[in-house]
């Protein structure tokens, strides 16, 4: 305890971030002033806090100097928050007793060129930091049970694969499929590059996997209808042709899958006879009914176009491959694929492509400006690279379009509440470092549902996703952030519901007592947004760490500047 | 980093090198060099009074050479772990016995002039390559003369140029004369796509052009870029709308096609001779630097350690993989992931790692650990 003023005595640590932030700000007259606050005893400057060396320090001075509250003005708390909590923990000082201040990304980059203000408003914030932290009150984090199974929504080739690695560790898995049997896009599939080996043949060491496996309870023609709880605990209803089905699932992994995209009838003569999808292709392909001489193929149907901005990954491969496998077939074909930027990226894709052209097939780069003309059996083109116009009769057009997102892709995101990007695939938590999480714990992501991906890559992700669900699988608990709503008193709730509709995470419901209708919150999935406690009227909802006396607090050292 | 540095399962063995395995899948028996740092890691601080005094100076390789370190050093500031080495090439204390300047300034004790490296063995389950990738030394492309340009450098320097914490505090301070480069051409597919040197395509040069291009202007307003390409590999999750968006917002030029050549002009700036693809025009364009994105090749030692190993490898190097297995390499209980698996981005990397994971588990057997009891 802070012997002078009867409060509890406040670290400040203020990190330089080598120049991000020392490069800008005053950060020693920063130390300077945070000694100055009320309750601080000890104040630092480091050139990296979140160094092992900064860390170390903060550690030494908790230990030195008896701090109970730690405040970093530093970076964001979005990379660095669990880290500097988890420093005070390991010191002893409870890490909910900590404060982050943010003057990087508040100061010093947002006003690189005024130092001298952005310092002052430094002051500010750390001063706020301050008399917040003061007010913390210390939390234990919330603990619940994990059932040990997991809801495999898609048996695709990623979710045969996510299925398959979840059982191999000794998990129950639900594998929900809406067709009537497994193995989503695959199917439809000739074979597949660059191995050219039979689709089918990729498909049923992992089919068999799933089917022979005692811990896979399959669900073929079901859909998921209803999903509740939160990680650890869903409630998912699955119907399938019968009946519907009730089960308990503690993680879900999402394998939709993608469609590919029809063209509407007539786009380039679009008429499924001798003007086709790749996917019809394939079909063709499989069943020995190719018949084609003339073969043109053009790239990007419908896709990096104002209306589908994305590039759609694995078209320009598969138009590779295809056109080798024509050539095999017949040397005499003549194959041209009509492209704007070819895709054939990796070890593997540039020595495809050159086998295609040893193979005779011939590439035409177009621009979006001057699309092909499909008229009379002929493609008209301008080859942009020999600078005139091209006329390319075929029997046979092939169109690449892309893929899109899966039908029932928005209802099932609304079902497991979780986001779907502008291009309509589902959006992960972090585009880089997250790639197969959704921000809401306990659902992950893989395969075509994410982003078009070829075999290998979904087989990759797929595997993935399994690791990330299993994380909590076999723990067999989660921990959850105690920042959370509760009840102050249910006298002071009046029943009206309104904090349980609001609640995006369905973490309130309403349970009958003999004082009425009484709000419940579910602390484990509760993610500590504050509405409820924004929007009750009898205030009746606290926020933990975010309390009123907390944030008063913080206003009050603004104002007293 | 720090994750894995605070991870109570996780044991960081850095500034290390595997040199044999024996075993199967389920119970490999590692042996690892663990090189002399003449320093004791638990006792160093990492306080960095020792290389503040220090008289000897060597180049930076963190920093691509463009910048001095000491010959007692730490390899980067937010390092893992946060320990001090000594480079046995410069220290002179090492070379000659003479100096020991850092023995008499350390305060913890931690220098020790007599280590030595040291053999160490390791029972493991399962092992996991991830040795990534480096860049490929664009000075055997002659035409665009790296090395003997000064102001044409490596999509690594830039890097490191446009970096806050980089040797000129993130401004682009060409190295000819230090003005600042205003014009910056990046030029794609050095040394890949190409039957001379590499023949595949690094998958990710494309992109992080538009990314040093967003940040140069990001930090000059004044900054033209060019970004010479053959086909732009836009395959990623939002890659062509960050595409457009390099162009619309941020004013690049993409320009289709290979540069001939680059000569200097008398003020040290670069002259690209290039033919326009799409105009078939050969046109010149003089810039204030150039920036070539050249090949990314698995890292130094790939080979080594694939023959330690027992795995095989791709004609380029990278660690070969069924296709359609891309985590299993061609040992049982040896996985893979990132780039030295096949060139990818970030997001594929950490894909992968948490794919390689799984399999490592499975094999592992690592399940339910039994319910905790819940409090």
């Amino acid at each position: 305890m802070n012997e002078k003023r009867g409060l509890p005595s406040v670290g400040v640590f203020v990190c330089r971030c080598g120049v991000n932030i020392g490069g800008f700000l005053d950060t020693p007259a920063l130390v300077e002033y945070a000694k100055t606050l009320p309750g601080v005893v000890f104040a630092k400057e480091n050139l990296y806090t979140c160094s092992e060396s900064g860390t170390a320090e903060i550690k030494k001075a908790i230990q030195e100097n008896d701090i109970q509250r730690v405040v970093v003005a530093a970076c964001t708390p979005l990379t660095h928050e669990p880290l500097f909590r988890a420093i005070c923990q390991e010191a002893g000082v409870n890490p909910y007793l900590f404060e982050f201040v943010n003057i990087r990304e508040h100061c010093s980059w947002a006003h690189m060129k005024e130092g001298e203000e952005a310092t002052k408003k430094a002051k500010d914030l750390i001063r706020m930091g301050v008399a917040r932290a003061i007010e913390l009150e210390p939390l234990e984090s919330i603990e619940a049970e994990v059932e040990p199974s997991a809801l495999v929504i898609g048996g695709g080739i990623s979710g045969l694969v996510a299925a398959a690695s979840l059982a191999e560790r000794g998990f129950r898995v639900a594998l929900v499929e809406r067709e009537g049997e497994l193995g989503g896009m695959l199917r439809h599939l000739y074979k597949l590059y660059p191995s050219d080996v039979p689709a089918e043949e990729v498909l049923k060491p992992w089919r068999d996997k799933v089917i022979d496996n005692p811990l896979v309870d399959l669900y073929l023609e079901s859909e998921v209808i209803s999903v509740k709880g939160y990680i650890g605990n869903y409630d998912v209803v699955i119907k399938s042709p019968e009946k519907e089905i009730p089960l308990k699932a503690g993680v879900i992994i999402l394998a939709t899958g993608a469609q590919l995209w029809e063209p509407p009838e007539g786009l380039y003569g679009y008429n499924k006879k001798d003007v086709i999808t790749q996917l019809e292709l394939e079909s063709l392909l499989m069943k020995g009914k190719l018949k084609a001489d003339k073969v043109v193929m053009i790239q990007c149907v419908g896709a990096m176009s104002p209306e589908r901005s994305y590039c759609s990954r694995i078209c320009c491969v598969t138009a590779i491959k295809n056109a080798i496998l024509i050539k095999e077939l017949n040397t005499a074909a003549s194959v041209h694929i009509l492209y704007r930027q070819m895709q054939a990226y990796g070890d593997e894709y540039e020595s495809y492509l050159r086998r295609a052209k040893e193979l005779g097939v011939r590439f035409v780069n177009f621009s979006p400006e001057q699309s092909p003309v499909v008229e009379n059996q002929q493609v008209k083109v301008y080859h942009q690279l020999l600078g005139r116009e091209l006329t390319l009769p075929f029997d046979l057009l092939v169109l690449s379009t892309p893929l899109v997102t899966q039908r029932g892709s928005e209802a099932l995101a609304t079902l497991l509440k979780v986001p779907i990007d502008q291009d309509g695939f589902f959006l992960e938590a972090h585009i880089k470092l997250r790639p197969l999480d959704f921000s809401t714990d306990g659902i992950y992501l893989c395969g075509c549902a994410h982003y078009p991906a070829d075999v290998g890559e979904a087989v990759s992700q797929a595997l993935g996703a399994a690791s990330r669900a299993s994380i909590h699988l076999t723990r067999g608990y989660i921990k959850v952030e105690p920042i959370v709503s509760s009840l102050i008193d249910e006298k002071l709730c009046q029943g009206c519901g309104l904090c349980a509709g609001l609640c995006p995470y369905g973490a309130i419901e309403m349970v009958d007592t003999s004082e009425g209708k009484k709000a419940r919150i579910i602390s484990v999935a509760c993610k500590g947004c504050g509405i409820c406690a924004a929007s009750c009227y009898c205030q009746a909802i606290r926020l933990s760490h975010y309390t009123r006396e907390q944030l008063e607090a913080q206003i009050r050292a603004l104002l007293s500047a | 980093m720090l994750d894995a540095g605070r991870h109570p399962n996780i044991k960081i063995l850095a500034y290390s090198e595997v040199q044999g395995l024996e075993g199967k899948a389920g119970d490999f028996t590692v042996q690892y060099l663990k090189k002399a740092r003449y320093i004791k890691e638990e006792v160093c601080t990492a306080c960095g009074a020792c290389a503040e005094k220090c008289p000897i100076k060597a180049d930076n390789d963190f920093e691509m050479g463009l910048k001095k370190r000491k010959a007692i050093y730490i390899y980067f500031p937010q390092g893992i772990p946060a320990v001090y080495t000594i480079d046995p090439e410069h220290c002179p204390m090492i070379l000659k016995g003479k100096c020991g300047l850092c023995a008499k300034l350390c305060q913890a004790g931690a220098i020790d002039y007599e280590q030595k490296d040291e053999k160490k063995t390791l029972h493991v389950g399962a092992v996991i390559v991830a040795t990534g990738v480096t860049q490929f030394d664009p000075s055997v492309v002659t035409e665009y003369g790296y090395g003997r340009i000064k102001n044409v450098i490596t999509g690594l320097e830039y890097e490191r140029l446009i970096s806050a914490s980089g040797p000129t505090k993130g401004h682009l301070y060409r190295p000819s004369d230090e003005k600042l480069a205003k014009r910056v051409a990046y030029i794609q597919c050095v040394g890949s796509r190409s039957l001379k040197y590499k023949d595949y395509c690094s998958s990710v040069c494309c992109m992080y052009a538009i990314k040093d291009a967003m940040l140069a202007r990001e930090h000059d307003e004044e900054a033209e870029s060019y970004i010479f390409y053959s086909d732009f590999r836009v395959m990623g999750k939002r890659y062509q709308q960050y595409r457009l968006r390099g162009a619309e917002d941020y004013g690049i030029k993409y320009i289709r096609g290979r540069v001939a050549e680059i000569i200097e002009d008398a003020e040290g700036n670069p002259v690209l001779w290039y033919e326009d693809t799409r105009t078939r025009q050969v046109k010149s364009l003089t810039v204030d630097m150039v920036v070539l994105c050249s090949a990314a090749v698995p890292s130094k030692g790939v080979e080594q350690l694939a023959e330690v190993l027992g795995i095989e490898l791709t004609p380029n190097r990278f660690v070969k993989t069924d296709p359609f297995h891309p985590t299993d390499t061609t040992v049982p209980g040896i996985f893979v992931c990132g780039f030295c698996q096949n060139p990818k981005d970030i997001a594929e990397s950490v894909s992968q790692a948490s794919g390689a994971a799984s399999r490592a588990a499975g094999l592992l057997g690592i399940t339910s650990s039994g319910k905790r009891t819940v409090a």
